[in-house]
């Protein structure tokens, strides 16, 4: 999509630095700047968005009615495993690598990552890593089916995919610790000398705490994966009941990584909603250092609850007590960052423009899932939840309306900044209230149906289930259909429309908003002090950063 | 400025190397996980293991209440044999030795060896549960068609908390054959342990 900018922009560009490298080998598959990797993250995301939601269709049709109508029961098992793959590391976290890029250096000042070189590596495994998951589908015995956990004995019972979906999350894994890396190097030594800690942007926190939770984590999966691997193909034990091994004790690896994930995969909508909410607002951030510590609270509670995806393998009593308490607890740092948000718009001078409807959606929706995780949380009652469309619910209440929701609200935010041009309000709309409606008539219906006992992950169900995945299936064939408008509206936006000021938005803050939109190829090339004042906790710090400055000269 | 550029450089390498070390680091904690999950399931039954194998010391002591052993046998998809414990439940005194027997029969036209891991749920009742005779410690041979009955003499521990009145000792049976001999050599060493 990028490309055509180049091709409309090139002639209008009087910036002497602005001098992108010609031809589409090496302004692609080569490019070490951050805001092409940026672009190319993005764009790799969409499509994959688009691949998994494909999938959810299939899904959604075979669920329309009980019995079993358009594909076989194993292939829906593909499904809803690929599903889950493809979305979780093909587009939700490729997407926030994306706006890391882009976003991370503009904010703080940096003319670059850290690490170019690696950034475009991190990048170019992923289609690599993607092309061996997917091309399992096309092979004998079809794709792995035995869900995104891959907990054994099952996953080791689907033929060959295994060894596929081992490699290709390595290479996922691989992709995740190298872009954590880039970004805790860029924000700890890239930073404009006058820019503390305290002066960052919250989705420069809420980014910087999430790679230490990939460094942590993403090994960890690598090693599961490996012994599953292993245990394959090499005759170790590390799982096989017969051989000595324990199933339970993959639950234990896996989820020790699983927990974290789902946080590194909100953290940073919280941050984009964090941006996105003060300036439609036209208030500052309320609670700034509040929410900071929030963010690193939830990061460390995430390492310390992973159990409470298995209440129901059994556990001793005060296990079960310790894993509810403090799965409960996270709903205090949590509460926080609702409240601060909340705090934000009260009294604000509030617009309610694309971006900031959805990161209205996201405070509203997130929370109804923030809910049924605290019901989940409940040891006696989660095994009445445990695996049915209870959970569903919930985690795509967290998922797509907050993480999704979270990352189209930046995409509207940013366009203009990326791409130069504004994107057509009345059609943003016509997406947010169509998205929003269309999500709630796919996902409410299925809190009642996981109420009502029908387990997930089957591909037929019993007839009193019927009326709601009737209705939760239109909800999301409409809501499938909204994200097609929304590639639309990208494309357009991309393609041409109103220029776009340098400022986007009345009441936006921040070093990105200073500079020239579109983002010139390179900014901040000549790394020195920024005006603090135009950052939106820069004057509040000052002081802080001021002893970060002391502290630099000492060295 | 160019001085600037190089200690930042310096600065990236070293957060490269750490967050690569830290990676590695990371990496041997999930392996890692695999022992660390063994000692604390010794300690705390986690996984329904049972207890070591008990001399058969019995203790004589009053023991003011008695505990349900419930048995259950299943056999693993590749192993062509049915199972059954003789008796579905017995009420017993803990510190006293109790023999059972589960019925075994190879319903397959070849001999098959099959050998069997025990398990005790619930999972914290596993420590005070231990075997001194049970089949599952040496592999067995049935021939094409024959039933063997197969004894288990257990004692459970006076030191079972009160709250447990129930327990259930389950047997799996594997296909032994079917087991590499790197996975025998595993099972062998487990089974070591049980």
């Amino acid at each position: 999509m990028s490309q055509d900018i180049t091709h409309d922009e090139v002639a209008h560009d009087h910036h002497d630095h602005d001098h992108k490298p010609k031809g589409f080998v090496k302004r692609w598959l080569m490019t070490t700047n951050h805001k092409d990797i940026g672009t190319l993250y993005l764009v790799f995301a969409l499509a994959m968005f688009m691949v998994g939601g494909a999938m959810a269709m299939i899904i959604r049709l075979e669920l329309f009615q009980p019995g079993l109508q358009f594909v076989e029961p194993a292939f829906f098992n593909q499904m809803t495993t690929m599903h889950a793959l493809v979305m979780i590391f093909g587009a939700v976290m490729p997407a926030f690598v994306g706006l890391a890029n882009w976003m991370i250096p503009m904010m703080i000042g940096a003319p670059d990552m850290a690490l170019p070189r690696m950034n475009n590596w991190s990048f170019w495994i992923l289609p690599f890593a993607f092309t061996m998951l997917l091309a399992t589908l096309f092979m004998p015995g079809g794709a792995p089916a035995g869900g995104w956990t891959m907990y054994p004995p099952l996953v080791l019972q689907g033929g060959h995919n295994v060894g596929f979906l081992v490699f290709a999350v390595h290479m996922m894994g691989i992709s995740s610790i190298m872009g954590a890396i880039n970004v805790i190097a860029t924000i700890m030594n890239m930073r404009a000398p006058n820019l503390g800690y305290l002066n960052m942007p919250l989705f420069v926190w809420t980014w910087l705490i999430t790679a230490f939770l990939l460094i942590a984590v993403m090994p960890v999966l690598a090693g599961a994966v490996t012994m599953i691997l292993t245990d394959r193909y090499f005759d170790t034990s590390f799982f096989n009941a017969a051989g000595g091994g324990d199933p339970v004790l993959f639950q234990h690896i896996f989820w020790f990584f699983g927990h974290p994930e789902v946080y590194i995969m909100i953290l940073p909508a919280f941050g984009i909603i964090s941006e996105i909410i003060p300036t439609f607002a036209r208030k500052p951030l309320f609670g700034y250092v509040s929410m900071v510590y929030a963010t690193a609270a939830i990061a460390f509670l995430s390492f310390i609850v992973w159990a409470h995806h298995m209440f129901s393998v059994g556990m001793p009593l005060g296990g079960s007590l310790y894993f509810m308490y403090a799965t409960m607890m996270i709903a205090v740092p949590t509460g926080v960052k609702i409240f601060n948000w909340v705090g934000t718009m009260w009294r604000g001078s509030m617009t309610f423009e694309t971006p900031m409807l959805f990161s209205l959606a996201f405070v509203v929706l997130f929370t109804i899932g923030g809910f049924s995780g605290v019901m989940m949380a409940l040891a006696p009652v989660d095994l009445q939840y445990h695996d049915t469309y209870f959970i569903v619910a919930h985690f795509h209440y967290v998922l797509v309306t907050g993480a999704v929701y979270a990352i189209i609200a930046g995409a509207y935010y940013w366009l203009p900044k990326w791409s130069g041009h504004m994107y057509n309000e009345r059609l943003g709309k016509i997406h947010f209230w169509w998205s929003t409606i269309s999500v709630n008539v796919l996902f409410f219906p299925q809190h009642f149906l996981g109420l009502a006992g029908m387990p997930r992950r089957i591909p037929d169900y019993s007839t009193q289930f019927a009326e709601f995945n009737m209705m939760s299936s239109i909800g999301g064939f409409a809501f499938g259909l909204a994200q097609v408008l929304f590639v639309y509206i990208v494309w357009k936006t991309v393609r041409g429309g109103e220029k776009a000021t340098a400022q986007v938005w009345e009441g936006a803050k921040g070093l990105e908003w200073t500079v020239p939109s579109p983002a010139p190829h390179h900014t901040f090339s000549e790394f020195g002090p920024v005006d603090l004042s135009k950052l939106a906790n820069g004057e509040k710090f000052s002081i802080l950063s001021d002893i970060d400055e002391k502290d630099d000269k000492q060295k | 400025m160019q001085q600037n550029k190089q200690n930042r450089q310096k600065d990236n390498r070293k957060v490269l190397k750490l967050g690569i070390a830290g990676s590695l680091l990371m990496v041997g904690f999930g392996f890692a996980l695999v022992p660390l999950y063994d000692i604390i399931c010794d300690i705390t039954g986690l996984n329904g293991k049972t207890g070591v194998l008990a001399t058969s010391e019995v203790k004589e002591q009053a023991i003011d209440h008695t505990v349900t052993v419930q048995f259950d046998g299943t056999v693993n998809s590749d192993l062509p044999w049915s199972l059954k414990p003789q008796v579905f439940s017995m009420e017993v005194v803990p510190g006293k030795l109790y023999s059972t027997e589960y019925i075994a029969k190879n319903i397959a036209q070849i001999d098959v060896t099959g050998q069997a891991v025990p398990s005790v749920a619930p999972n914290e009742a596993s420590i005070y549960f231990s075997k001194t005779e049970c089949f599952c410690f040496t592999e067995q041979l049935l021939t094409s068609g024959e039933e063997k009955n197969m004894p288990v003499t257990f004692i459970v521990s006076p030191d079972i908390p009160k709250d447990i009145n129930v327990l259930t000792l389950s047997y799996t049976f594997f296909n032994k054959s079917r087991l590499t001999a790197a996975q025998q050599a595993a099972a062998a060493e487990a089974h070591e342990k049980i």
